[in-house]
């Protein structure tokens, strides 16, 4: 176990410090907030010289992209960190990062999309990466931010897919928590060295000369992509393999998804990122009314834990699902359809509501999500009627 | 105009790795129509350059004909992103090697340079943007413009390349508009603006100024930017064996001028054709542009800023001159390209 000591840092600046242990070698950055200060933190890092990285403060989220795919291809340990509307900019090079099997590092510090204009936050701008083949954690607090970086990097590069690591903004980034930081070596052995043959085809290999980004015509295309699918399931299997090598230096076990007296519950609240806690906060003031009620955290979001998702709620009566972005589509948000879909080849599907909440930075009460869980209840017992599987809970009227 | 004659087979002319430069950069076997001025231009610019090159490639004509899956044309290592990222990708590139090699993972002494190729698509419409940043940032890096003035990869749309009364798809010949309405945009005078330490404008019919440019911009640290014009058969409509023709009237007309600048104030003339030829002869040879040849309003407007332009040139030169005396500056030793 390696040595460990606890600092007051807010989210950013625990990101910041994940940053300047694993010492990439390339960061290209854009400013938006509430990104921007995170990136604050590193740069007096590069200029102090305590690190090694080449910062390449760029033109734009869809050039800090494209400089990370090219400083990645060429052989470079690579992140950037964008927001909201940085992370829609990014999303045609996130589809070319991820098909041309780049490892490399994203900090999503979740906002929400205009318009309105907000600089709060709320999911919808990662899930704008939903289906890009990147990999997607999320981060509850500071402390799942600097580990989830850290494991990010491990991920990455075993995966062959870039990865995002998410934590919500402002309430994550910019609040003040104690966070446990590993020694900078352990950190720096955990993630190795730089060397541009970590990836099998650098392009600074210029004796070996490649061809990064061909076009394929209809008849490849889809075996390019057939490839990308099936690579993308083993996703699950490095995830785990890290999740482990990395509870060895920190003690501290990831998994999947993280669950909360869930043993015996009949309904279940699901949510990500930093409002996990109070939706333990509303099952614990539920429990002692006498409901029989839990809770449970999506941490790898893309690849989806379909199958722990699927035995996780195996047992339960109803299953409310609280997205923090709206798909506007009739159907729900999207982790409401992500878990429906996980719960297809369940036998006993529990009965599911959606609620949309936190939207652009609106603060989360355990009240609300104790009406999510009431709601819930009485849609399952019939007591209730509904319209549609989703529904507002924070609308003032 | 010469007759139409037979072409090869393919596999004919791939029996022929030798004889048909199998080794080169940009090895034969791709597929860019016959008469592309383009292959030229990547050759002569790759082969002007000793050390090994990693090339970055916009979307356009040469990317989607020479990295094809599961095949490539390409010798040395290549890498396209999409439209508007060329330059940003190489910048990548480039940095990745700066810190690897501060960090000894690449030997102190391992040098490479790094390119990269936009059409004017890329290069003065989407990737303006990411061109000038790159330049800003003084990556150590060679970007060249093959211009073709317009979106010929898409089939012909007007960009901000092509000529005022020029015919593309976005500009048809119609009752109430004449082609293009504007007249073209002239990047390398922006990329000049950016005070980098090289700039240049080429044609490639004169395959030894192309490259002397390319040896003397790789000589020099910081970025550095050739727009070379690359006539299109197919866009253009002329017959696919008059590509260099059409460069080389483009020069003696003066419509494109072949000059460099160095560090955005020292200027240089380096072809100047002692009894031009009028801009007819140079539209005349050109169905997508000659309809302008009966409008004599327009053709004015062509011709006024082909001459004003090149006025211009020539005050700056002589400017520069008197410049670089005034600050003991050897102009002429200023555009010198150092031996091999």
């Amino acid at each position: 176990m390696a040595q460990t000591k606890v600092i007051a840092l807010t989210g950013n600046q625990a990101a910041a410090e994940a940053m300047r242990q694993i010492n990439f070698d390339v960061a290209a950055v854009y400013p938006i907030s509430p990104q921007t200060e995170l990136m604050g933190f590193f740069a007096e890092y590069v200029a102090n010289g305590e690190v090694d990285t080449e910062m390449v403060a760029v033109d734009g989220e869809h050039s800090a992209l494209a400089t990370c795919i090219g400083a990645a291809a060429a052989g470079a340990r690579t992140i950037t960190a964008s927001a909201g509307p940085g992370i829609a900019y990014m999303v045609e090079n996130m589809y070319v990062a991820s098909g041309m099997r780049i490892p490399m590092v994203l900090l999503d510090v979740n906002r929400a999309l205009s318009a309105p204009l907000s600089i709060h936050c709320d999911h919808a701008d990662s899930m704008l990466t939903r289906d890009t083949s990147w990999i997607s954690i999320f981060s509850e607090n500071a402390q799942e931010a600097y580990h989830n970086i850290i494991m990010s990097v491990k991920i990455s590069e075993k995966a062959m897919f870039p990865i995002i690591v998410n934590y919500d903004g402002y309430i994550v980034s910019h609040s003040i928590e104690d966070v446990e930081i590993l020694d900078d070596e352990t950190v720096r052995n955990f993630v190795g060295p730089s060397d541009i043959h970590r990836i099998p085809y650098p392009l600074l290999d210029v004796d070996k000369p490649v061809t990064y980004g061909a076009t394929a015509q209809p008849d490849y295309y889809t075996e390019c992509k057939y490839q990308q699918h099936v690579d993308f399931l083993k996703v699950y299997d490095i995830v785990r393999e890290v999740f482990d090598e990395f509870a060895e230096i920190s003690g501290k076990k990831y998994d999947f998804i993280e669950e909360y007296k869930t043993e015996d519950a009949e309904y279940i609240g699901i949510s990500m990122g930093s409002s996990f806690g109070t939706l333990k906060d509303a099952v614990d003031r539920l429990r002692e009314q006498g409901k029989k009620v839990g809770a449970i955290k999506i941490r790898l979001y893309r690849p989806f834990p379909v199958k722990e998702i699927a035995q996780a709620l195996s047992k339960a009566k109803g299953v409310v699902v609280l997205d923090r972005a709206d798909s506007f589509d009739g159907i729900g948000g999207p982790l409401f359809k992500d878990i429906a879909s996980a719960l297809i080849a369940s036998e006993n599907r529990p009965y599911l509501h959606n609620f949309i909440y936190g939207l652009g930075g609106r603060e989360i009460h355990e009240e609300e999500f104790m009406r999510a869980f009431e709601r819930l209840e009485r849609l399952e017992k019939g007591v209730d009627t509904r319209e549609n599987f989703v529904e507002y809970l924070q609308v003032r009227e | 105009m010469a007759k139409k004659r037979p072409i090869a087979l393919l596999s004919e002319l791939a029996s022929h790795k030798e004889t048909f430069g199998g080794d080169m950069p940009l090895a034969p076997g791709h597929r860019m129509c016959i008469g592309c001025g383009i292959p030229p231009i990547v050759n002569e610019i790759i082969l002007a350059i000793n050390e090994p090159v990693i090339v970055s490639n916009a979307t356009g004509c040469l990317e989607v004909t020479t990295g094809v899956y599961p095949v490539t044309a390409w010798n040395v290592p290549w890498i396209h992103v999409n439209f508007q990222s060329a330059a940003t990708v190489i910048a990548g590139v480039e940095t990745a090697y700066k810190v690897l090699k501060k960090k000894g993972v690449i030997p102190a002494d391992k040098k490479i340079h790094f390119l990269a190729f936009g059409g004017d698509g890329g290069s003065y419409d989407i990737g303006f943007q990411a061109l000038s940043a790159t330049a800003e940032r003084g990556h150590n890096v060679l970007y060249v413009c093959y211009n073709n003035e317009g979106y010929q990869n898409t089939g012909y749309q007007k960009s901000s390349a092509t000529p005022i009364g020029a015919y593309t798809k976005t500009t048809p010949v119609g009752k109430a508009k004449v082609g293009k309405q504007e007249p073209r945009k002239d990047l390398t005078m922006i990329m000049a603006a950016h005070g980098v330490p090289y700039v240049a404008q080429a044609s490639p019919h004169i395959f030894r100024d192309l490259t002397k440019k390319t040896k003397k911009a790789i000589s020099m640290p910081g970025f550095k930017f050739i727009n070379v014009l690359e006539p299109c058969t197919l866009s253009w409509r002329f017959s696919p064996e008059d590509t260099m023709r059409l460069a080389k009237l483009a020069v003696e007309t003066r419509y494109w001028p072949v000059y460099e600048v160095i560090n955005g104030k020292y200027w240089k003339v380096n072809i100047k054709p002692k009894k031009p030829k009028p801009i007819e002869e140079y539209i005349a040879a050109q169905p997508r542009w000659k309809h302008v040849l009966k409008y004599p309003e327009i053709l004015e407007k062509i011709q006024k800023e082909v001459d004003e332009k090149w006025n211009l040139l020539l005050h700056l030169e002589e400017m520069s001159k008197k410049l670089a005396e005034d600050e003991g500056v050897d102009y002429e030793e200023l555009f010198k390209v150092p031996e091999d």
